[in-house]
């Protein structure tokens, strides 16, 4: 039978008496768990944030028509060579069109299948920009400004103009803010490009565009499909690209398969395209955890310290209160609500100073090219982080506590009074 | 005459560092109201008797009876609660928590016996003191109390819970004569007055003379009553 109001009593009057080392115990864990809110709140922001660059302007199936060898050459096929060792040399890629046969019934199909957020086309084509005399090689997309925005994340990249301006003006221009840049152009002024036939088009810049990859912004430009076809002289049923998004992305790999069977392209989900991306996330994630591990177990440590110089300490005390009719288990209890005591206020301190760090990196300015949109270091606040960091603390802290507390339990009253 | 605590054939054994038998068929009782005095020579058991009456050692052979009840063998939980219900203690050092008021001190034992309110412990420990001549010191840390003063602080809290016997392991053994006097006489007073038992082990002749028996120890027997 444990009575808790004087085993609390008497653990917090005997943590009141030595305040300085409770302090210092209790400092360890707030460290430790301020130390984890802290580094998973900003690794997770910064992780959500590389992902968001990479992942949310990534399609989650890319499918095209790729040019390559046909995987059997005719010599396979023969009967009569069935059985022999064939080599082919040189070996040529399979002539065929760039562009995916049937595209619109394509996009319509995947447009209705429910796990689809949206399948959209996209024109990819090689021209080169004019400046007086000089051309300079350059790709051009054609998009559907709008759908773009809406499933990729497009509006994030256009560092001036919107994709709306792009949708209404027939022969607009995004260009890529390297190219503006080379050829000292911004909104409003009028860029010459050249297909590869060699046919000249004037465009009207409307906007800019930057991706942060500088190598891309000095090549790269959007314009409207309907521009591009008629830039290049094609029907309108002439689609290079459809860059799907799904509503989960784990459901890409299965889909983009059955989408390369039934049609007969070639369909890349974003895993296996940026396998490094995740294999990055987690190995972060492991290290954060590491580190906030090895910090809780120091700061256990801490606790383990206190409380076994407290029982030390306090030997008389046990004694007497098990000669007063205390059993084992209260005296055991007394120290456990010690180290509870300790983990519960330390780890509160580290959950408030988490938030307050958190905040404080939160206004930070964070100012990078590759970043258009983002101003400040990125946290990402989330309870949960919370709950598992008090929980930590809690149970660090009752495992420190429960070694002393046995011994306490332990300690035989009859040899401490009479050792006197 | 009602018996309060009876030992019946107690053997000790010290098993470290060589086999010694320390308590040799020990025998005795005593009554209600009783003020009885162990005493020997240093070695011969006494304490080691007490530790064994008191139900905080359990290694002994023999039987325990407390107010007729067999309490050997009880399981320690059970012998927690007698301890904390009928037996009051009393050491030779004083053995206060001096992190906590004298009030509080006493109200121990009586909280974690929980049977009455906090209130009603508080009310109960003020009468204790009072009746030790001690209750202006209640509210004082128990660090920063006199020696003599201490010891009767623990005969407060030894009695806070209306035990049926109380045990001393030489309670007078670190005071001067004026305060171990002074003890005696508290002692003696509950003893006639409120009928206690009492069960003091000391060295001190003159203490012993004065108490209603002696019992007389020598290597591990009781050689007077």
């Amino acid at each position: 039978m444990a009575n808790w109001t004087v085993i609390i009593d008497i653990a917090k009057k005997q943590l009141l008496t030595k305040f300085k080392s409770t302090a210092i115990a209790a400092l360890g864990v707030t460290f430790g768990i301020g130390a984890y809110i802290t580094l998973v709140s900003f690794m997770t922001g910064l992780n959500n944030m590389l992902d968001d660059l990479i992942l949310n302007q990534t399609p989650h199936i890319h499918i095209y028509n790729e040019i390559e060898p046909s995987k059997k050459q005719p010599v396979d096929i023969y009967d009569a060579f069935k059985n022999s060792f064939n080599v082919v040399h040189s070996i040529k890629p399979k002539l065929s069109q760039k562009k995916i046969h049937n595209a619109s019934p394509i996009i319509h199909f995947l447009n209705k299948n429910k796990d689809v957020k949206g399948a959209i086309p996209q024109i990819k084509t090689q021209i080169f920009y004019i400046a007086g005399s000089i051309e300079i090689a350059g790709n051009l997309t054609g998009i559907q400004p709008i759908d773009e925005a809406r499933l990729f994340n497009f509006r994030d990249y256009i560092i001036a103009g919107s994709p709306e301006k792009l949708k209404n003006t027939e022969n607009g221009i995004l260009l890529g803010s390297g190219i503006a840049k080379k050829m000292a152009l911004s909104v409003g002024d009028r860029v010459q490009i050249s297909t590869i036939k060699g046919d000249l088009f004037p465009l009207k810049i409307v906007g800019l565009y930057q991706s942060g990859v500088s190598d891309i912004d000095a090549i790269q430009s959007f314009v409207n499909i309907k521009t591009v076809q008629r830039i290049l002289g094609e029907a309108e049923n002439y689609i290079t690209d459809i860059n799907v998004k799904l509503y989960d992305i784990e459901k890409a790999i299965s889909l983009s398969k059955k989408t390369e069977q039934q049609f007969n392209v070639t369909a890349i989900d974003i895993k296996t395209a940026n396998a490094q991306f995740e294999t990055g996330t987690s190995v972060r994630n492991m290290i954060t955890y590491a580190v906030s591990i090895a910090l809780l177990i120091v700061a256990g440590f801490g606790v383990y310290n206190i409380l076994s110089m407290l029982i030390y300490e306090k030997m008389n005390d046990i004694a007497i209160l098990k000669a007063i009719g205390f059993s084992g288990n209260d005296v055991q209890y007394i120290f456990m609500s010690q180290a509870l005591i300790i983990g519960v206020i330390g780890g509160a301190l580290g959950l408030l100073i988490g938030l307050i760090f958190t905040n404080i990196i939160s206004t930070i300015p964070f100012k990078t090219e590759a970043l258009a949109k983002v101003d400040t270091y990125p946290i990402d606040f989330n309870v949960w982080y919370y709950v598992i960091g008090f929980s930590f603390a809690i149970i660090s802290t009752f495992f420190a506590g429960y070694l002393p507390s046995l011994k306490a339990k332990k300690i035989d009253p009859v040899k401490i009074i009479r050792g006197q | 005459m009602e018996t309060v605590l009876e030992a019946k054939n107690i053997n000790k054994y010290f098993k470290k560092p060589v086999l010694f038998h320390v308590l040799k068929d020990i025998n005795f009782k005593i009554n209600k109201g009783e003020f009885v005095s162990i005493m020997g020579k240093s070695g011969c058991g006494k304490s080691t008797l007490l530790y064994i009456l008191s139900t905080m050692d359990t290694e002994y052979e023999g039987e325990l009876y407390l107010n007729n009840d067999l309490i050997t063998g009880d399981s320690r939980q059970k012998l927690t609660l007698i301890r904390n219900k009928h037996i009051g203690f009393v050491f030779q050092f004083h053995y206060l928590l001096s992190e906590f008021t004298v009030l509080e001190n006493v109200m121990l034992p009586a909280k974690k016996l929980g049977e009455k309110s906090v209130k009603e412990i508080e009310k109960d420990a003020l009468e204790k003191l009072r009746i030790l001549n001690i209750e202006h010191l209640a509210h004082k840390r128990a660090s920063q109390v006199s020696g003599g003063e201490k010891q009767r602080v623990a005969i407060a809290r030894a009695l806070i819970n209306n035990p049926l016997i109380i045990m001393g392991d030489e309670p007078t053994g670190n005071l001067d004569s004026h305060n171990a006097d002074n003890v005696f006489n508290i002692f003696k007073k509950l003893s006639v007055e409120e009928n206690l038992s009492l069960l003091i082990v000391t060295h001190d002749e003159d203490f012993a003379n004065r108490t209603d028996r002696i019992i007389t120890m020598e290597d591990g027997r009781i050689i007077h009553e």
